[in-house]
């Protein structure tokens, strides 16, 4: 039951959609293929898309987190897309905030919101 | 069905036990967000076990009382136990690096949550979720 998560490349931006259930070392290991993705030239945006995970605990959240931080050290931003309101309502009850993290409601819109990013610069 | 309990040793067991207890939720009647918070909550205190007790059990049950419904889970281990429940309690507060925000999150994610820990004996926690 090992889960890969593909990342594909669309324009400069990365792109992640989690199929489902990760285990903690499929979290660890996605992690660490993000990083060797977004460390390649021309990497202008992350997108991951979170629409078909169920769970978001405080083991993910800290991975999402982490991410954020060393993609914000390679001046790549990061979007997460796609979380369902249940997952979000949940994290909030928890105390749990993605600080710093930007959300959109879709794949679409966080590929718009990296765009429009990008044209501010 | 009016119990389910499975043993945790590993990661796979707590998505295994996460995916169940959202089945029974879902069947009892539980809204999409309840299922989450409950799954949530499972998540947290399954991963503590495997994190903290190398291994324990998780028992889900189905509760009827007084004509309403509700689900309970009951955590176990024979770990070390917790030195400070109060100070574990704490958002924030971790001694594995991670958030700290398992324990006090998955009380507030469900309706009671009692917990037993003991040193060098190990920790009970009971929460209960009641059907809105
Ligand atoms: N079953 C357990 N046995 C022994 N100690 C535990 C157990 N569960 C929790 N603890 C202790 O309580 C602390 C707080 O637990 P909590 O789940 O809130 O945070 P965490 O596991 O450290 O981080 P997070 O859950 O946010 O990833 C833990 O760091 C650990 O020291
Ligand atoms: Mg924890």
């Amino acid at each position: 039951m090992h889960q890969q998560v593909p990342i594909l490349k669309i324009d400069d931006f990365w792109i992640a959609s989690v199929q489902g259930s990760l285990h903690d070392q499929d979290v660890i290991e996605f992690k660490e293929a993000l990083l060797n993705k977004i460390m390649q030239p021309k990497s202008r945006g992350l997108i991951i898309d979170l629409t078909v995970l169920d769970v978001v605990d405080s083991f993910v959240t800290k991975t999402l987190i982490d991410i954020r931080g060393l993609a914000g050290l390679m001046g790549v931003p990061v979007v997460i897309a796609g979380m369902s309101p249940a997952v979000a309502i949940t994290l909030v009850e928890m105390g749990l905030n993605l600080e710093g993290v930007d959300t959109a409601l879709n794949l679409q819109k966080g590929l718009d919101k990296l765009r429009n990013a990008g044209k501010e610069r | 069905m009016l119990e389910r309990t499975s043993s945790i040793e590993n990661e796979l067991d707590i998505i295994a036990a996460r995916r169940c207890a959202k089945e029974i939720a879902k069947e009892l009647g539980f809204s999409t967000v309840d299922q989450v918070r409950i799954a949530t909550a499972i998540s947290e205190l399954a991963r503590n076990v495997v994190l903290y007790a190398k291994n324990g059990s998780i028992a889900i049950r189905v509760l009827c009382e007084g004509g309403r419904k509700g689900l309970e889970i009951l955590v176990a281990d024979n770990g070390p136990g917790i030195p400070n429940v109060e100070l574990a309690m704490t958002d924030g507060y971790s001694t594995s690096g991670g958030l700290g925000a398992g324990l006090p999150g998955a009380k507030r994610l469900m309706d009671t949550f009692r917990i037993d820990s003991k040193l060098g004996q190990g920790t009970t926690i009971v929460a209960r979720k009641w059907k809105a």
